[in-house]
């Protein structure tokens, strides 16, 4: 048993190199990260916002499944060019019901912060399906399948529950109702519809895609994009109060 | 083997095949009882791999009657190589197939049309896939067999473990193939270079303390009293790794039988994590773990020590103490407090002085045998990943500069700069790795041909230099172009015409990426034919499971 | 807004700075102690060393 007696020595050197690193690297991340929990500056005070829609958020993971976040960002800075081109810089309110956040990192394509009612849903659609054929020079890929791909709603239901626990503040109707709220923001008129604008009263209804009979990809990731940008009311945005 | 010997099962094996009987059946149950296609091929996948593990290490145990493997022969640690060829290998394999893919996402970005409207097949999912296949799985398996084989070497002994080790290496490889598939089939996190879903995360996450262990474990045997300076930077690379995947991942499934999953944490917040991460994974996978690369091969293959081993260590703990604080210079101008911005930046200046050192120690270790550069293209190789590690921390603090940054940030000069370490430094120390690896893992006097290192060299330098001078010229024009103004006061450029303007950059470019397709293409022959047809080093010179270097 | 910044700029030039020059010394200290010397030139012979 010498022997082991000797080695304690030598692995409790590993482990000082352990804990040393662990240290170290933990006293960056705390003090860049923990802060930005509790600082009250962090996110601004706005009117408007409001959690996504079953259908804005069933877009927005087709978003995110196709990638789109790695070609366009969702973050107008506060530069003169940027606010010309798309509008009021972003603020943190706006994804602080984001999970993840689609900031993206590289604007292959134009940033998409403020698309929502930039466009009309006919042109999104096109655009989707054929981007050249209204963009010339675009090198957007074309998503002629999520006009034809039936809409899954099976998981909408828990996907909202997950996202009221991690704490974005779905109410317990707006649950309760998300598989039928799903099909009815894109189907006006129907059954599904029923009881929509009480559960979501600033939360458009019409056929996304122009096929009220069906709800598609598409209809979801249009919904999700016309109405990127377009919750916080910035007629009643004070800047300066809110200033970084 | 000697049947007599026969013992029973040992608590490892035991273990292991207990630990992946239930995962075969948790597997199953989920493939059976899913309604999400992805699902059901994973949890396949991962039913499939279990068992078949299951039964090879049955069919081990029956075959040697459980004999333990010697951990020395004749008084000479008898050293384990097979994870660190299997490791080897498939860092080539995956080199390869992820050099590829970039190229076609490079050649989707100049002609769009190859998308071909395709889910599996367009830009969105195959990016994520040409990303982790080169960082993960190119890079991941050269760290993975390169650590397995220093850390034996400098400690002198054998790793511990007869299923451990394989364990770790053929469940990373798992991890990676399910990632890989995945994205393809549309599963993703959408977080950069964190995209693998719940169950993918939750995987590596066993694995890498498995690996973890696995090092530490070796350490403890060790027979020399210091620890080599290279296994420090691997330790802080498998330590901090863990740290951060583990808090960028905390998400919540949607069910059990889901591919999806949502992040805990929101917005700006998970903006800061994100980066955290993202630029960590940077700094600890990407760059410390290469250093101890550095560490090692290069000493190795000049024969002579590390210049200043005092200095190494200095090093190691202001790189790594320094780099874990830049990550938010990643969100200038967004909507991340300006503090945390300034902070990262800040510390992404100072971090230019430790880099520099690191790169100097290991330039100035050929000091007094600078003309092997002329005679050793593997040397040279190494040599010259050390410059473009030493171009791109420079570059890296510049960019990070908030007025620099408000130019870059979003543009293709981000692109470039990222490819100038990825391509330079990390793609030619791993290559120099490799050279050096293979004929002594396989005991080889030599590589099959200097000639076609030579080549490789040549071929992928010139692919290289196309390809960060194309980004650069297409990112700061594309930069200027977003902010130019003409004489009313208006915006001179719609975006589309910036995108029409990026045109020849995006084929140059790609051009650049096809070079240097075609040098690993070289690389992966000649080492494939010094396996199979190398000359045989000397049986009396080198015992078996002792492997001379191939100077 | 501007307070937070303030404190945090004031708290990263004191006792931030601090807190790095402390680690960096004993950093310094460790690698140029005289008896550690021979340690050092030791262990970077380590690849060296066959079996």
């Amino acid at each position: 048993m010498s022997l082991w007696n000797k080695h304690q020595i030598f692995e409790k050197n590993s482990f000082i190199l352990l804990i040393g690193i662990v240290v170290v690297i933990a006293i960056g991340g705390l003090v860049e990260i923990a802060p930005l929990f509790y600082l009250k500056s962090t996110i601004e005070k706005t009117e408007g916002m409001r959690p996504y829609t079953p259908l804005e958020l069933a877009g927005r993971d087709i978003y995110i499944r196709e990638g789109c976040y790695l070609c366009h960002s969702q973050m107008v800075r506060p530069l003169r060019d940027e606010m010309e081109r798309y509008g009021h810089f972003s603020l943190a309110a706006e994804s602080m019901y984001d999970h993840p956040f689609q900031w993206g990192s590289k604007r292959t394509g134009p940033d998409l912060a403020r698309v929502g009612g930039k466009y009309s849903d006919e042109w999104h659609v096109e655009h989707l399906v054929n981007p050249r054929s209204l963009v010339p020079v675009s090198i957007m890929p074309g998503y002629p399948f999520l006009a034809e791909n039936r809409l899954n709603t099976r998981d909408i239901q828990s996907a909202l529950s997950v996202n009221s626990i991690v704490g974005v503040p779905y109410t317990e109707d707006q649950i309760e109702n998300a598989s039928s709220d799903i099909l009815g923001q894109a189907m006006p008129d129907t059954e599904a519809s029923d009881g929509f604008e009480e559960r979501w009263p600033s939360a458009t209804i019409r056929s996304f895609d122009g096929n009220p009979k069906i709800v598609t990809e598409m209809d979801a990731l249009v919904a999700y994009l016309q109405v990127l940008g377009t919750m916080v009311d910035f007629s009643i945005y004070d800047d300066k109060a809110n200033s970084r | 083997m000697a049947k007599s010997n026969a013992k029973l099962i040992s608590l490892e094996e035991g273990g292991f095949a207990l630990f992946l009987v239930l995962l075969a059946f948790v597997c199953l149950i989920v493939a059976g009882k899913t309604f999400d296609q992805v699902m059901a091929f994973h949890a396949g996948i991962g039913a499939l791999f279990a068992a078949a593990s299951v039964f090879l290490i049955f069919k081990n145990y029956f075959d040697d009657g459980g004999e333990v493997i010697p951990a020395e022969i004749d008084g000479k640690p008898n050293y384990n190589f097979g994870p660190v060829k299997f490791g080897s290998i498939a860092a080539m394999f995956w080199g390869v197939a992820g050099f590829l893919v970039g190229l076609i996402i490079a050649m989707q970005l100049a002609w769009p049309a190859l998308n071909f409207d395709l889910p599996w097949t367009n830009f969105g999912r195959l990016r994520p896939l040409h990303t982790s296949a080169v960082i993960f799985a190119f890079g991941g398996n050269v760290l993975l067999a390169s650590s397995m084989y220093v850390v034996q070497r400098t400690c002198r002994v054998r790793m511990p473990g007869k299923i451990l080790p394989w364990f770790v290496i053929l469940g990373y490889n798992i991890f990676i193939v399910i990632a890989g598939t995945g994205y393809l089939l549309g599963a993703t996190q959408g977080k950069e270079y964190a995209e693998p879903e719940w169950y993918a995360d939750l995987w590596l996450t066993i694995v890498w303390v498995m690996y973890l262990l696995l090092f530490l474990g070796t350490l403890w045997k060790r027979k020399e009293p210091h620890i080599y300076v290279a296994n420090w930077f691997y330790l802080a690379f498998i330590v901090t790794i863990a740290l951060l995947h583990v808090i960028n991942n905390l998400t919540i499934p949607v069910s059990m039988f889901s591919t999806k999953s949502y992040i805990v944490w929101s917005g700006v917040q998970d903006a800061m994590v994100q980066w955290w991460y993202g630029h960590n994974a940077v700094g600890f996978f990407l760059t410390a773990g290469f250093l101890a690369i550095m560490y090692y091969f290069i000493p190795k293959r000049v024969n002579r020590p590390v210049y200043s081993y005092r200095l190494s260590i200095v090093h190691f703990w202001a790189l790594i103490f320094l780099y874990i604080w830049a990550g938010p210079h990643h969100l200038h101008y967004t909507a991340l407090p300006q503090w945390a911005s300034t902070l990262g930046a800040t510390f992404s200046i100072i971090l230019w002085m430790p880099s520099w050192g690191g790169m100097i120690n290991g330039l100035m270790t050929l000091s007094g045998a600078w003309d092997k550069l002329r005679t050793d293209p593997v040397l040279r190789m190494m040599v010259v990943s050390l410059a473009f590690y030493g171009m791109s921390t420079f570059e890296g603090p510049l960019m990070s500069l908030r007025s620099v940054n408000s130019l870059s940030h979003y543009t293709d000069w981000t692109i470039g700069h990222v490819h100038s370490g990825a391509l330079g430094w990390v793609g030619y120390i791993s290559f120099g790795a490799l050279y050096c690896l293979i004929p002594w893992l396989w005991n080889k006097k030599q590589l099959y041909s200097l000639k076609l290192v030579n080549w490789h060299f040549w071929l992928s330098t010139l692919g290289i230099v196309l390809y960060i001078t194309s980004m650069w010229v297409s990112g700061i024009m594309q930069g200027l172009m977003w902010r130019a103004y003409d004489a009313l006061g208006f915006l001179e450029y719609s975006f589309a015409e910036t995108v029409e303007a990026m045109h020849p950059f995006y084929v140059i470019r790609a051009l650049g990426g096809a070079l240097f397709v075609l040098g690993a293409l070289i690389m992966a022959y000649n080492l494939w034919m010094t396996i199979r047809h190398g000359e045989a080093e000397e049986a009396d010179a080198t015992p078996v499971g002792s492997l001379a270097p191939a100077e | 807004m501007n307070e937070t910044y303030t404190a945090f700029a004031g708290f990263a030039q004191t006792w931030g700075l601090l807190y790095f020059m402390i680690l960096f010394g004993i950093v310094l200290a460790y690698v140029l102690w005289p008896k550690n010397r021979k340690k050092f030139d030791d262990a970077a012979q380590i690849p060296f060393r066959e079996d």
